[in-house]
């Protein structure tokens, strides 16, 4: 099984399943065939689709989602700001969780991590794809749980969602994320889990890039979230 | 740089139509059922919504009459057969989020837009044809929700509930009343509840279809069809899109933080000290319930634009077909769909002139809103002159059409009083305001919607449909809709308030009595009319001659396959587009027109 393809090798899939040639005359290729030697692993031609659909639509959700976050932002403002919202301000900064720090710092290195996972993907170095991109799994992951402690010991303090203004956002702002970071979570188990059975054709390779772009959105997110519910309190 | 490797493209994959009755009519991820789906939720929802609208001309044209069906319709909420006044607020409230999201919102867009716009911009379905059937189902689930709410308190036996079917706070369900559960009145417990979480969903369904479409429009254009050559109903298409993939989030934000308000016991809307019904508010406080009516306006505005650009690029398109002319400016009409669009984001406060709003952020407001009667008037005038001197075919697509560019002006004119503060706040919560938003928002994009029926239902369902029918349905329905709502403008003007559940207790409003008897009657006589609409649309689907490929002559891409479409829509073959939609009268040409695809044919002497 080849573990790297150089450069210059010319691949040309996409050819029709029956048996037809391509558009370059060539002889049919896909696993199984006479030159699916030269394959990536997991590539066949029921995989010639196209990576900028996904693309395209990876970034109009994340719009959305930016959307969202905004419009919680601004009630984030509004209900923070006392004289706006009518004079009898019950506002109580929140003492941030430690943990926080930790789950921070996790989910930055988790950005790092699926870029060096894509990078070794699109030079097909597939060892360190699989090591990298299992580590950014496992990163998200920790984020969750850590998360999860920042509720438990927030609770343990006596400190829930109905108790004040702040913690009221802490809890939304907090779950809203993490709810979104577990569907990064599911798309990195489902590429990694494809990586590991060495079953990353077009379609998966496309999934790794649009995972990644959504994965830093999160990440980036995360680092505003946490700046706005510590910093600007 | 080969490193990076891309398949080739201009290879088709044609997946086989799906033979099993549930994958084809049911859970369908073709994009043509699925707008089919759409179509028949929002024609379901706009009898519903109709038939609440009998209900209150009734109650509001003969205040207190017995009424012996409405004891049996509503044996505890209308116990003497008369409309109680909760009673009345909950049907108000479900015939405004019914027509608003399941009607306005979901044909238009959901129905002609998933059926037509693949078609039109020459793809074999959507960018994710599983995505779209998921924003159909949720959609589904959305309405059956809200319908729950009406019936929330339907079967309770509690002397408390005695008057009560639903939700009571409008379409608008403004905070704080909407936060506080029950004790601000029957239906705003449970029924709010579940109001909220029907909308929330039907946010997300509106998501997924907008990212759908988005990229649909980005990406899936076939060979030749330049930006510039997309028929006007899909830059409509688009720019709904993208309104509302920006604002229902918005939406989406408010609702969860109302749904926190009533289950998890937070405050964001409301305020301490209240004092609501004989008793205060403890349990609650430092909430601002005008951050409500801020996150529910920054996406109810553009919702106005979501309901009516469909509308506004489908009558481009009918004009230009049925006149045999060009589109009159189609950059122009770009643009001027971009920057109502675009302006629509900016003006939301103008439903809040009298929230106590800095008197000096309400000019701002005032002003751009004002401002959009540039582009409002820019598409007016292209239609007019699209229609100038055009060699016109009265069909019943094109007068809808029309009636869609009348309307048009005449609810857009009173947005010009509206829009100023000096002129709003006495107007504020009349019936100008109802009958303002009826026209324009309401009616004129229910015409769109029956242009679009008797427009595209020969392409549909292969049948064309009855003329004669169609032109009685237009003349009674055209009549009708101003003879509605044109008297409700005088009667806000009189200072009938709008939300009350008659007007004959104030003494002031006396003279206007006859009035609502007037209006109530020719409501009557309209709605009556609508079903000639829906008897057309099942006798022609049954009875009618078969359509041809191409009936109305026109260009766009959806004429040049069968009627209806094979289930790949061009089966298989990618087809090529070679000029714009609108090549209508074309000097030279064998026919008066050209199609789309259209390779040999004069140079076109006209803009693009």
């Amino acid at each position: 099984m080849p573990t790297t393809l150089t450069a210059d090798v010319n691949i040309k899939p996409g050819l029709g399943s029956g048996g037809k040639l391509g558009p370059g005359g060539e002889s049919p290729l896909g696993p199984g065939s006479g030159g699916s030697k030269d394959w990536p692993p997991g590539w066949s031609t029921e995989d010639a689709i196209d990576p900028e659909k996904y693309r395209i639509g990876m970034w109009v959700a994340l719009a959305s989602i930016l959307m969202l976050f905004i419009a919680l932002t601004s009630a984030y403002i509004v209900r923070g700001v006392p004289a706006l919202s009518g004079g009898d301000s019950d506002w109580l900064p929140l003492e941030m969780p430690r943990v926080l720090w930790f789950t921070t710092g996790v989910l930055l290195l988790s950005s790092i991590s699926i870029e060096l996972a894509r990078r070794a993907l699109k030079r097909n170095e597939y060892a360190g794809f699989k090591r990298w991109i299992s580590l950014t799994t496992l990163f998200g992951v920790a984020f969750l749980a850590g998360q999860v402690t920042a509720w438990q010991q927030l609770a343990a303090q006596g400190v829930f969602i109905d108790s004040h203004p702040h913690s009221s956002f802490f809890y939304l702002l907090t779950s809203l994320h993490g709810l979104h970071l577990l569907g990064g979570v599911i798309a990195l188990a489902y590429v990694t889990v494809a990586a590991l059975r060495m079953r990353i054709g077009f379609k998966r390779r496309t999934a790794v890039d649009v995972t990644a772009i959504y994965w830093h959105f999160m990440d980036g997110l995360w680092i505003y979230l946490f700046g706005l519910l510590f910093f600007f309190r | 740089m080969a490193d990076v490797i891309h398949p080739v493209h201009g290879e088709v994959h044609r997946h086989p139509a799906p033979t099993g009755f549930i994958r084809k009519y049911v859970f369908s991820v073709d994009h043509k059922v699925i707008g089919i789906q759409y179509w028949c939720l929002a024609l379901f929802a706009v009898f519903v919504g109709m038939g609440l609208s009998v209900l209150m001309r009734l109650q509001l044209g003969w205040p207190g009459q017995e009424f012996g069906f409405l004891k049996t319709l509503f044996p505890s909420a209308a116990e003497n057969g008369t409309i109680s006044g909760e009673l009345y607020l909950s049907m108000l409230t479900m015939h405004g989020t019914v027509m608003v999201f399941f009607v306005l919102t979901t044909a238009p867009q959901g129905g002609f837009g998933n059926y037509f716009l693949p078609i039109q911009i020459g793809a074999a379905d959507m960018a994710f044809p599983v995505l779209n059937m998921l924003s159909f189902w949720i959609t589904f689930v959305a309405l059956v929700v809200l319908m729950s709410a009406f019936c929330v308190n339907f079967f309770v036996d509690d002397p408390n509930m005695v008057n009560v079917i639903g939700p009571i706070g409008g379409w608008t369900g403004y905070a704080p009343l909407s936060a506080l559960g029950d004790k601000a009145g029957p239906g705003q417990g449970t029924g709010v509840i579940l109001w909220i979480t029907s909308i929330a969903l039907f946010c997300v369904a509106s998501l997924l279809g907008a990212l759908n479409f988005i990229t649909t429009m980005l990406n899936m254009r076939t060979k030749g069809m330049s930006l510039m050559r997309l028929p006007l109903t899909c830059w409509a298409w688009f720019t709904t899109a993208v309104l509302a993939l920006l604002s229902f989030p918005v939406l989406l934000a408010a609702g969860i933080l109302l749904l926190l308000d009533h289950l998890a016991g937070t405050s964001f809307f409301i305020p301490g000290g209240s004092y609501v019904s004989g008793a205060l508010v403890t349990e609650h406080a430092g909430g601002s319930p005008i951050l409500w009516q801020h996150l529910f306006w920054f996406f109810g505005h553009p919702e106005v634009y979501i309901a009516i650009l469909p509308g506004m690029g489908l009558t481009s398109h009918l004009l230009s077909t049925f006149a045999r002319k060009p589109v009159f400016g189609y950059r122009a009409m770009v643009y001027a769909i971009f920057a109502i669009g675009l302006l629509g984001f900016f003006v939301w406060g103008h439903h809040m002139f009298i929230s106590g709003m800095s008197p000096y952020s309400a000019i701002a407001f005032s002003l751009i809103t004002l401002t959009i009667g540039v582009p409002s008037a820019i598409k007016t005038f292209n239609w007019l002159g699209t229609l100038w001197g055009g060699q016109i075919r009265f069909t019943t697509p094109m007068l809808f059409a029309i009636g869609f560019v009348s309307l048009f002006v005449s609810g857009g004119i009173t947005g010009l009083f509206l829009g100023q503060t000096s002129i709003d706040i006495p107007l504020h919560d009349t019936y100008f305001v109802v009958g303002h938003f009826h026209l324009i928002m309401g009616v004129a994009a229910i015409f769109g919607m029956f242009a679009g029926t008797y427009f595209w239902f020969p392409k549909m369902f292969g049948k064309m449909m009855n003329e004669w029918m169609g032109k009685v349905h237009f003349v009674i329905t055209f009549i009708g809709v101003n003879a509605i709502f044109v008297p409700f403008h005088v009667m806000g003007m009189a200072g009938a308030p709008r939300r009350y559940a008659g007007h004959d207790k104030l003494n002031y409003l006396q003279s206007i009595m006859p009035m609502n008897r007037f209006i109530s009657w020719v409501a009557f006589i309209t709605i009556a009319a609508q079903f000639i609409f829906l008897f057309n649309l099942i006798w022609s689907w049954v009875k009618g001659p078969k359509a041809s490929e191409n009936p109305w002559e026109a260009t766009s891409l959806e004429w040049t396959i069968a009627s209806p479409p094979p289930h790949d829509n061009f089966e298989g073959i990618e087809p090529e587009v070679y000029r714009g939609p609108y090549e209508y009268g074309v000097p030279g040409a064998a026919k008066d027109f050209l199609m789309q695809t259209d390779a040999e044919g004069p140079v076109p002497s006209h803009g693009d």
